[in-house]
């Protein structure tokens, strides 16, 4: 059941642009069906799955690797999962409304279902690999769905930049998985949960978590990888409400929260995901008053609502990750409904500009009061959802094992910040009386303005009745990622304490923000596009830098000149047979055998080298060539010498035919000109003189022992009787090695083919 | 029979070969020959493939002179899956030569030089003997080098002559290699190499002859800083060459590198780790910094032919079972994905006239299957899951973990992404941009006959890599079979000489 569960939802992808292409009326009203079905099936799992007794499915995938395809659902999946299918319903009922005729509808809901489907795998995933395939899936599609709009660059580059900025982090991940799996001897989420105390003491413990940690900075916008989420914002609006706030940026909070059985409770943990959490939050909640767009300043809340996620994950004890799973089930709730509402406006205003929008409850009711509800959930006012989280939230921080004090202001400033965005991104456009005058917003149809309007009202029924929910999914959650069984009341009301005190201190410090904020956004210089420092700045450093770094080096390396390739071969070759030469045993050979038989020895030696020095000093080619002919007729003399008379003839003919060749091509050509220095010609010299010397070293060390005649001897015995010929070097040839001689002649008959085929060319050419 | 198996992947290329050259001026003829060869090819590896699987390594003496005095071809599961790999690049490579292919290529014997190329490849893959290695490497070499200069063109001609001289250097260090060793050893059988050699702890002149032997090989394989004839020469042939030289050449060199030192250089491998996990690291990063520099396709998979050398040679520098397996099955992805990402360039440059990226764009919509066609095989390459090229970076990460090689490890997990961005940022150049002209709309014409040839092949690499990765586990069970054959040299020894040493 589950691997259906998660597989449909590609099934869904292949077919969905199909189903539009052929039953467009249809198509849009069977899509949400699936995701429906799906949050329907899962919530009849509410309360029959527990930490002790999860829902398990698994396959084998690559035995031979150990790798099985398994799924794991508990209280932690079952509450991810219900997030993505339900905000998937709302997603999916929307996109058609919000796309109108735009033939790439098809498309767009098939990539929207492979990444809900692939959500569903991270969420529900029972093993450390299986996991990591539907994260980087997620991923990709995240890339595809930024960059829908492709033929803008902006959208390119904001797709690019979140797929290396989360691929990096993903490879981070892949790593610190493995050794996971290397440290516990296990890959199955099942066992390992188990294997918390044996992980934390190993060695490797430290790495492990700072690889996993990227992972989940990187998915879930932490500083300093927070950028590439606002630049997401770039795909169309039910992608950003679905992908970038309300499910997979969540990735990162669900990986720490599934990883802290395993990772959790150290130093090492505590202060670092309580700090850069702490610094997301914050950063993310100052930034979004500096933005007019409606987009921008719900995706910098966004990154400041993951902080504080991260933040509570972090401090780890039992209200605080009871805090995390309310804030996190909140705000997916709110926050959707505000990024749904903020497409509504697009389409029905023709602007997210907040500084030109106003009155719009006039002409779209239902988008207000659903954007209404989130907004002041957002706000955690009561009787909202919002308002519960936010109790929790307080309470978790004042108990903070680490800075208390510090932790629970820069909550509430964080909090009074959150406050002015919501004022901002919903009391303006709707409720405030500016606005530009020539706007004309028009009414939207009930496909922009239920799918707003409904997470605002279930923040509203969450808060007036969150028993329920607390009992039945937060409690469960909780219990998964503590793993320990947790008891859970919410309730709205806690009495006058101090909570409460500072609710209202957030509250009011929030309306003066938001008061403030238009003075002090005109004493600021108006910011450009891309900000000149910081991550994002350095992001585009490195990768302009890398490309500067790299067509640089690649100019020296591959300079295009043969010359310089074939020296650093030969030098490299030099180097390392000189290197293995010199550390080995270091047996030169002490005596050489000298040479036996005279004078005429000595000549032969001598008229060799004589040659071979010609050859490279002469201007006349043709001299050139007479002297390498020497050189071989030289090399054949010795082979007459040491009584290969044979050998020496072919030798006579291949010199005698190559310098033929040689002269009937060359003749014409013009004598050599000097186009090196002399500092150039002593390099080449030495480059030259280090492979002959080498060579020849290796050959002295060769010959310093007697050859083996390990199968010599076999040859010079069968000769006659096996092969029927006296002469052995023929019977080798075409008998005893046949097939080395099929093979030379096969290389003869091409070159005569290769000699062909450009005279063809030029013969054409020419005519 | 079995025999026969061994021989057959040389006999079909070769036959082939000489009728293509009967058929001098019947172009029709030959083009039917190169697929039916290429076909039956494949059925013999595959055949070739079985059998080792049934009876383990088999070997067979040519010519009946008993090893080792004669040349002897021996099949372990690595040698088949490799000739397996060049019978499905040789049918594809004919199949997309039959649209790809001008007139003039036809009328200088184009399809039978490509047979002499997969002769020899295959008898590389095969052979059991040093010497007998060296042959082929010259029949390949000879091959490709005129299937490089037989356009004629100038740039094709300078990319020809590096790519010659180059080798030829790597051929000189390799037959000098081999005089020594047998001067030494007084052998050229590799099993019987590895018998004499295994005995004796190697002082003197052996680890020298070693380290040539390794840098002759290193040149073939393109190995940092032996690469540059790859990068100089292959972005000037037809798409079709570079397709098969880039799936199955550096391929032939790895391949060497991986069986002469499992097999005869043991003890050099285990000193050796540092120099060659440098090189794997090193050949990593040049390849994909390479490829980040390119404003040109073709420029830019020449280059990333490079830098996954670098993950093929980390299962030898690493050497356990799982590291070796790694470098099979990656050898293997890699074989399919780079060839298919060729293959779709290939396409790309037949509908648009070119492969400058500043000049492309604008297919998505359009072409929306060749835009999965590149896409596809250009995120296998760079190692996302669940495709083939997941799973080799997978094992080998998974083995240098193991072993606590780290800074491979990081260059390894780095150049991937380099990859994913250089190659996932050419296919939104090629796709997602808009095509800067006025032109926009207009492709060159493709007839529906050449639109399938072209189509067939790479649909059929593309999810060779797409099946390699949802369902892996053959190929990784084939591989790590493959690794612990590699990794117990016995085996091969006895199955050549007869006797277990």
């Amino acid at each position: 059941m589950l691997i259906a569960l998660v597989m449909s939802g590609f099934v869904a992808a292949l077919a969905a642009p199909a189903l539009y292409h052929f039953f467009p009326r249809f198509a849009g009203r069977l899509c949400p069906l699936l995701p429906l079905a799906l949050c329907a099936c899962l919530l009849a799992l509410v309360g029959q799955i527990s930490a002790e007794t999860p829902l398990l499915f698994s396959l084998p995938w690559i035995p031979s690797l150990g790798i099985s395809f398994s799924l794991y659902l508990d209280g932690l999946g079952l509450l991810f999962a219900l997030l993505v299918t339900g905000i998937g319903f709302l997603v999916f009922l929307y996109t058609p409304a919000y796309m109108g005729n735009d033939v790439r509808l098809g498309k767009l809901s098939g990539w929207l279902f492979a990444f809900m489907a692939a959500m569903l795998g991270t969420t529900l995933a029972g093993n450390l690999i299986t996991l990591f395939v539907f994260w980087e899936l997620t991923g990709l599609c995240s890339y595809l769905l930024i960059g829908f709009d492709h033929e803008q660059e902006e959208s390119r580059r904001a797709a690019l930049q979140a797929l290396l900025v989360t691929g990096i982090g993903g490879l981070a991940l892949l790593a610190g998985f493995i050794l996971l799996g290397n440290i516990s001897g296990t890959m199955e989420l099942a066992e390992l949960l188990g294997r918390g105390d044996a992980v934390r003491s190993h060695p490797l413990y430290l790495p492990a978590l700072l690889l996993v940690l990227a992972g989940a900075f990187t998915k879930s916008a932490q500083f300093p990888f927070h950028f590439w989420l606002p630049a997401a914002m770039a795909a169309p609006t039910p992608v950003s409400a679905y992908l970038h706030s309300a499910t997979m940026v969540k990735l990162g909070v669900f990986l720490l929260a599934r990883m802290t059985p395993v990772l959790g409770g150290t130093d090492a943990w505590l202060y670092l995901v309580v700090v850069t959490g702490g610094i997301t939050m914050l950063t993310g909640g100052v930034l979004a008053l500096l933005r007019n767009d409606l987009k921008q300043i719900l995706a910098w809340s966004t990154v400041s609502a993951l902080g504080t996620l991260m933040l509570l994950l972090g401090i780890g004890s039992p209200v605080a990750t009871t805090a995390a799973m309310v804030f996190l089930l909140v705000h997916a709730l709110y926050k959707s409904s505000l990024f749904l509402a903020a497409g509504a406006v697009d389409h029905g205003a023709g602007t997210r500009d907040i500084t030109r929008l106003g009155s719009l409850v006039k002409s779209m009711p239902w988008v207000a009061a659903g954007a209404g509800l989130a907004a002041l959930s957002m706000a955690g006012l009561p009787p909202l959802a919002g308002f519960i989280a936010k109790e929790l939230l307080y309470e978790a921080k004042l108990q903070a094992p680490l800075a208390p004090f510090l932790i629970t202001t820069v909550g509430v400033v964080s909090n009074a910040l959150a406050v002015a965005a919501g004022i901002l991104a919903v009391w303006l456009p709707f409720f405030g009386r500016g606005g530009d005058p020539d706007l004309r917003p028009h009414r939207v149809e009930i496909g922009l303005w239920l799918p707003p309007l409904v997470p605002g009202l279930l923040g509203l029924g969450i808060g007036l009745f969150p028993a329920p929910v607390g009992q039945w999914l937060v409690a469960p959650a909780v219990a998964a990622t503590r793993g320990e069984p947790a008891l859970v009341n919410l309730a709205l009301w806690h009495g006058f304490n101090p909570v409460l005190q500072l609710s209202l201190v957030t509250l009011g410090a929030g309306f003066a923000l938001a008061a403030l904020r238009g003075p002090l956004l005109r004493k600021l210089p108006e910011p450009g596009n891309r900000p000149v420092w910081g991550p994002e700045h350095l992001y585009g450093m490195l990768l302009s830098g890398l490309q500067g770094f790299s067509a640089r080096l690649t100019l020296t390396l591959q300079s295009g000149r043969l010359r310089y390739y074939l020296m650093i071969v030969v030098g490299v070759t030099v180097v390392l047979v000189g290197f293995t030469f010199l550390t080995g045993s270091g047996e030169l050979p002490s005596s050489l055998p000298r040479p036996d038989g005279g004078i005429h020895e000595w000549l032969t030696a001598i008229v060799i080298l004589a040659a071979a020095v010609m050859a490279t000093v002469t201007r006349s080619r043709l001299a050139a060539v007479a002297a390498i002919g020497t050189v071989g007729y030289g090399v054949a003399l010795i082979y007459i010498l040491f009584g290969a008379p044979d050998l020496a003839m072919t030798q006579f003919c291949i010199e005698t035919l190559s310098i033929i060749l040689f002269v009937l091509v060359l003749h014409r050509l013009p004598q050599f000109t000097l186009l090196s220095n002399r500092a150039t010609r002593v390099r080449d010299l030495l480059v030259s003189l280090s492979i002959g010397g080498l060579m020849t070293l290796m050959v002295l060390m060769a010959v310093s022992r007697p050859l083996s005649s390990h199968i010599s001897t076999w040859f010079l015995e069968q000769s006659l009787p096996a092969g029927h010929g006296r002469n052995v070097v023929n019977v080798i040839l075409v008998d005893f090695r046949a097939l080395d001689t099929l093979g030379e002649i096969t290389v003869l008959a091409v070159a005569a083919l290769g000699v062909y085929s450009l005279l063809k060319k030029r013969h054409k050419e020419e005519s | 029979m079995r025999h026969l198996f061994l021989f057959l992947p040389l006999l079909i290329p070769l036959v082939t070969a000489v009728l293509g050259l009967l058929a001098w001026n019947k172009p029709r003829l030959q083009r039917m020959l190169g697929v039916c060869g290429t076909a039956t090819l494949l059925a013999s590896a595959a055949a070739l493939l079985v059998t080792v699987l049934k009876e383990g390594i088999i070997s067979a003496q040519a010519g009946n002179w008993p090893a080792p005095f004669g040349i002897t071809l021996v099949a372990d599961i690595f040698s088949a899956l490799m000739v397996l790999a060049a019978g499905v690049m040789g049918l594809a490579v004919s199949i997309y030569s039959l649209a790809d292919t001008d007139r003039h290529h036809e009328s200088v014997g184009y399809y039978p030089l490509l047979q002499v190329l997969l002769l020899g490849v295959c008898g590389s893959f095969l052979t059991g003997d040093l010497f007998n290695l060296y042959v082929w490497f010259e029949v390949m070499l000879i091959a490709s080098f005129v299937l490089l200069a037989m356009g004629g063109r100038r740039e094709q001609m300078e990319g020809a002559i590096k790519y010659v001289a180059l080798n030829l250097i790597a051929s000189a260090f390799f037959l000098a290699g081999i005089g020594l060793l047998y001067g030494v050893v007084g052998t050229l059988n590799m099993a019987d190499l590895a018998v004499r050699l295994r005995a004796v702890p190697h002082v003197g002149t052996v680890p020298v002859i070693a380290v040539l032997l390794f840098c002759a090989f290193s040149i073939k394989a393109a190995v940092f800083p032996f690469f540059f004839w790859l990068p100089a020469s292959y972005h000037t042939a037809p798409v079709a060459v570079i397709t098969i030289f880039s799936a199955l050449l550096t391929k032939v060199g790895v391949y060497v590198l991986i069986r002469i030192f499992t097999l005869i250089f043991i003890q050099e491998t285990s000193t050796g780790q540092p120099v060659i996990l440098a090189a794997t690291i090193f050949t990593m990063m040049a390849g994909a910094l390479g490829a980040t520099a390119q404003p040109e396709l073709r420029r830019i998979l020449t280059f990333c032919v490079v830098s996954q050398i670098g993950y093929m040679l980390m299962g030898l520098g690493i050497m356990t079972p799982l590291a070796l397996a790694g470098s099979i099955f990656f050898m293997l992805h890699i074989i399919a994905a780079k060839s298919a990402l060729f293959l779709s360039t290939g396409i790309v440059s037949r509908l648009t006239g070119t492969t400058e990226l500043a000049r492309l764009g604008g297919l998505y919509h359009k072409r929306p299957l060749l835009a999965a066609l590149f896409l596809v095989p250009a995120l296998s390459v760079a190692g996302i899951p669940p495709l083939s090229g997941f799973w080799g970076k997978l094992a080998l990460i998974q083995a240098a973990l193991g072993t606590g090689h780290y800074l491979t490890v990081t260059v390894a997990l780095g150049v991937s992404i380099l990859t994913l961005y250089y190659l996932v940022r050419a296919w939104s150049e090629i796709f997602w941009k808009k095509r800067q002209g006025t032109d926009n709309d207009e492709y060159h014409h493709v007839s529906p006959t050449h639109r399938r040839q072209m189509l067939v092949p790479t649909v059929l690499l593309a999810s060779v890599s797409l099946l390699m990765g949802i369902a892996a586990e053959p190929v990784f069970r084939l591989s790590l079979l493959a690794a612990r054959q590699l990794l117990d040299p016995g085996s091969y020894i006895s199955a050549v000489l007869g006797v277990r040493p």
